[in-house]
């Protein structure tokens, strides 16, 4: 099929990333928003909050007087059979801590955005991953998006995964504050008849409703917690396929797709590296740069996160000479520092995999060029091919480290 | 209830979806006494079915009539299955119809 | 309200319906189960109960079993506010949406203690009732953390024991005074506020029944005798309550669109020292200290009298 372009009524806007969730988040049809303000995710809200009052979302706006109660409220909701939103950052993600498990072991499919941003202390409202990774063992589908497009794109296919019934958990998507929240790039909108003919909506999840009453979020003894929480690894598990299903189905109608990773000259890439949302968009530009003189070089993006793309990211760095991970989090006291390095060097640890150099870089949004990327592919091709690469990170871009 | 051999069985994020199931769970054991109402005495106020904790006093549309000759429409008994002996019931009865009786002699 | 129903002026007009049943884990002769049952018996089948963690919610949800026969939702232990204003919020959104009928009535109700409104849960209630959800929230008030072993809250009332608040050498109970709920509730600039005593069913379930009336949040804020945590023999815990109204320990109030009223007046208070010998959380207590009490009770009642424009609680029986 060509691309499905047999549905294409869409138009091109100029939207920021974070314009764009709205966008996505109103073309989803969803019922109900709650959010609260934090910097720099605060223009989703405000953008949504305007849709409603325009009257292009029917949907009710709660103005919860915290983060916490956002997550909270939204489960409420959903539990009540409405498609939920939210959006957040930094503080605002970790004072959801404690419900974001509440939300997946109650298996409600929510869908949040995350404009990732450094933690305090001391405070930093700049970009970096300490927030999203603080979250990952939380039970949520995480994917991360590159660009305005692709997370308008992928807010839409994360209720097609989060309301599957074979899935049934909450989703978050995450992209890089100011970096890419506050750049405006054009943005192929869909329009509301995606939410009929992409994710009609149909509740196949807990619900509450007076004629079927059931009792949800009960108590549980250790005769019983046990199979909910492996229930629950196994749908994180294998929610993979339904993301690739979904994803795949997007193309075919609206001709975008994105794979749970993707690679960029990794064809004949002797040296490559992986990095997250707009770092990827970064290192293909370092890649380019490297071909010029005569470096085989390869990029690659990490898009689905939770759950691991085990297989799919394997076969990108299988042949490779050496790969470098670029972290925006550090694990502290441990080695490697980056959370994502670490998940590669345990996952493929009883597999032939190259040797992998772990970098963390730009915490608090420390500025990084293109000059910065290269000049890694550099560090990681000298230590390469003077076989000095160990399981210490680097970390790039602070004073007084020479690397 | 279905039976839970596997984590296949059990229900979504730990629902329960029979409504008003702890009725299936006998408290008797947690008695020290047990509450008996004087059908003679009982002047069907309501006051025990009212103050019950556990719904454990039952009202039924059940004639009775006294030996002098009174007759009521309504009946109070006492499930037992799901009454802990608390003797709220019998504290607050107006005319001391409910006794407690040890469950132990 | 979901279905007419009359309203209760005699224990008689209290439906017979149960939607909380027995065979739950709840203390024998604890009167939050009596509490909970009355509110359901009011607001009928067409409810939804949000619960925050505590005694309640641990006691009737032992998985696989459930007490209740509404529709039921916990989450966490601060957030049953904001869990229920979702709730109230995505009915609205689907009945606009054609999802759920829009003539259909469905109570939101949220069920918290004193900890799950006072304290942790002080912050998401405020948030409820300030943003004006159609949601009404009942605080079953038994003074302390009696779920985690009788810990002080901000509702522990004056020189009572917990067991942090011990009666030692330096400490005896409790030395700071219970906050005011019904006034803070109040503040928010709502509809109705009341508070009960399940000792008094009819005015306390009268009072469910105009929480649930009202258009937007309301809160009913109801006195729990704690048999376990103020430690009490199972039977005495509807005397007990009874006798906190007789010594206007706790008083029947409402606030209704502006109007303040005691509704459970009483003509002539007993000392509070027969609220007090009953319960062993008191029972360190000197005649001075017990004097002290009492002399915090009249300032209250002479406030009350003064609010209400007439002696609504009359003075001490000689």
């Amino acid at each position: 099929m060509a691309l499905g372009l047999e549905t294409k009524k869409s138009e091109l806007k100029p939207l920021s990333t974070n314009k764009a969730v709205a966008e996505a988040a109103k073309d989803s049809n969803v019922d109900v928003v709650a959010a609260y303000p934090i910097t720099p995710q605060t223009t989703v809200v405000e953008r949504l909050a305007e849709l409603i009052g325009e009257g292009e979302l029917d949907a009710e706006i709660i103005h919860v007087e915290s983060e916490h109660s956002a997550l909270s409220a939204v489960i409420g909701a959903s539990a009540m059979g409405a498609r939920t939103f939210t959006a957040t950052s930094s503080q605002g993600l970790a004072l959801m801590h404690e419900i974001l498990h509440i939300a997946s072991g109650l298996r409600l499919p929510i869908v949040m955005s995350v404009a990732t941003r450094a933690l305090s202390a001391p405070i930093s409202i700049f970009n970096d991953h300490s927030d999203i990774m603080n979250q990952r063992d939380t039970g949520w589908i995480i994917i991360f998006t590159s660009s305005a497009q692709e997370t308008y794109d992928t807010i839409i296919q994360a209720y097609k995964i989060a309301e599957n019934s074979n899935v049934l958990l909450p989703v978050m998507v995450a992209y890089d504050g100011y970096v890419m929240s506050h750049t405006i790039e054009p943005v192929e909108v869909l329009g509301k008849k995606v939410a009929e003919e992409y994710i009609p909506k149909k509740v196949s999840w807990n619900r509450l409703d007076p004629d079927r009453p059931i009792t949800i979020g009960t108590i549980t003894s250790p005769d019983y917690y046990y199979e909910f929480k492996y229930a629950q690894a196994k749908a994180l598990e294998s929610s993979l396929q339904h993301i690739l299903e979904a994803d795949s189905e997007f193309k075919k109608k609206y001709g975008r797709g994105y794979g749970a990773v993707e690679g960029y000259m990794m064809e004949d890439a002797e040296i490559a590296v992986l990095g997250t949302s707009s770092y990827f968009s970064n290192l293909k530009y370092a890649v380019d740069e490297l071909r010029k003189k005569g470096v085989k070089a390869g990029a690659i993006k990490l898009r689905v996160y939770r759950p691991f793309p085990r297989e799919q990211l394997y076969e990108l760095i299988k042949g490779l000479r050496a790969l470098g991970v670029i972290d925006r989090s550090i694990s502290y006291g441990m080695t490697p520092s980056g959370p994502i390095a670490l998940d590669l060097m345990s996952t493929y640890r009883y597999k032939n995999i190259p040797p992998i150099q772990s970098f963390v870089a730009g915490i608090g949004q420390r500025r990084m060029l293109i000059e910065d990327f290269v000049r890694i592919y550099e560090i990681l091709e000298r230590r390469a091919s003077s076989n000095s690469i160990n399981e210490e990170t680097l970390f790039y871009g602070v004073k007084g480290i020479d690397l | 209830m279905k039976e839970l051999k596997s984590w296949k069985d059990y229900p979504l994020g730990g629902a329960v979806y029979d409504p008003g199931s702890t009725l299936d769970i006998d408290v008797s054991g947690w008695r020290n006494e047990r509450p008996q109402i004087d059908q003679e005495k009982c002047i069907r106020c309501r006051i025990c079915w009212v103050f019950c904790p556990d719904a454990a006093i039952i009202e039924e549309e059940k004639t009775y009539t006294t030996k002098t000759g009174k007759t009521f429409k309504l009946t109070y008994s006492i499930d037992y299955a799901h009454c802990k002996g608390c003797g709220i019931c019998a504290n607050e009865c107006p005319v001391k119809a409910i006794k407690m009786i040890p469950e132990v002699e | 309200m979901t279905y007419e129903l009359e309203k209760i002026k005699t224990l008689w007009d209290i439906p017979k319906e149960e939607h909380l049943v027995g065979g739950h884990s709840l203390c024998a002769g604890c009167t939050a189960a009596t509490i909970v049952r009355h509110l359901l018996k009011v607001a009928g089948k067409n409810t939804i109960v949000v619960n925050a963690t505590g005694c309640v919610e641990v006691s009737t949800t032992s998985f696989p079993y459930t007490a209740w026969r509404v529709p039921w939702l916990h989450v966490a232990f601060e957030n049953a506010g904001a869990v229920a204003s979702g709730v109230e919020s995505a009915i609205n959104a689907l009945k606009i949406k054609g999802e759920i009928p829009v003539e259909k009535e469905i109570n939101v109700i949220a069920i918290a203690g004193d900890g799950g409104s006072f304290d942790i849960g002080f912050q998401a209630l405020s948030g409820l009732m300030e943003r004006g959800h159609k949601v009404m929230f009942v605080i079953y008030d038994n003074e302390a953390y009696m779920n985690t072993g009788i810990q002080r809250s901000g509702a522990t009332p004056f020189a009572a024991w917990t067991t942090t608040t011990p009666v030692t050498r330096r400490i005896r109970g409790e030395w700071r005074n219970k906050k005011d709920m019904f006034d803070i509730a109040i503040a928010h600039g709502i509809d109705y506020a009341a508070t009960a005593n399940p000792a008094y069913p009819v005015d306390m379930d009268s009072k469910f029944q105009k929480g649930l009336s009202k258009d937007g949040p309301s809160l009913v804020h109801v006195i729990m005798p704690c048999t376990t945590g103020w430690r009490f023999e199972p039977k005495y815990g509807i005397t007990i309550a009874k006798l906190a109204t007789e010594t206007a320990v706790w008083v029947n109030m409402e606030y209704d669109v502006g109007n303040f009223s005691v509704t459970v007046p009483v003509k002539k208070r007993k000392h509070v020292r027969e609220y007090l010998k009953l319960q062993g959380r008191y029972s360190h207590l000197s005649e001075t200290e017990i004097e002290l009490i009492q002399e915090q009770i009249d300032r209250k009642v002479e406030e009350i009298n003064k609010r209400a424009g007439k002696e609504v609680i009359g003075p001490l029986e000689a």
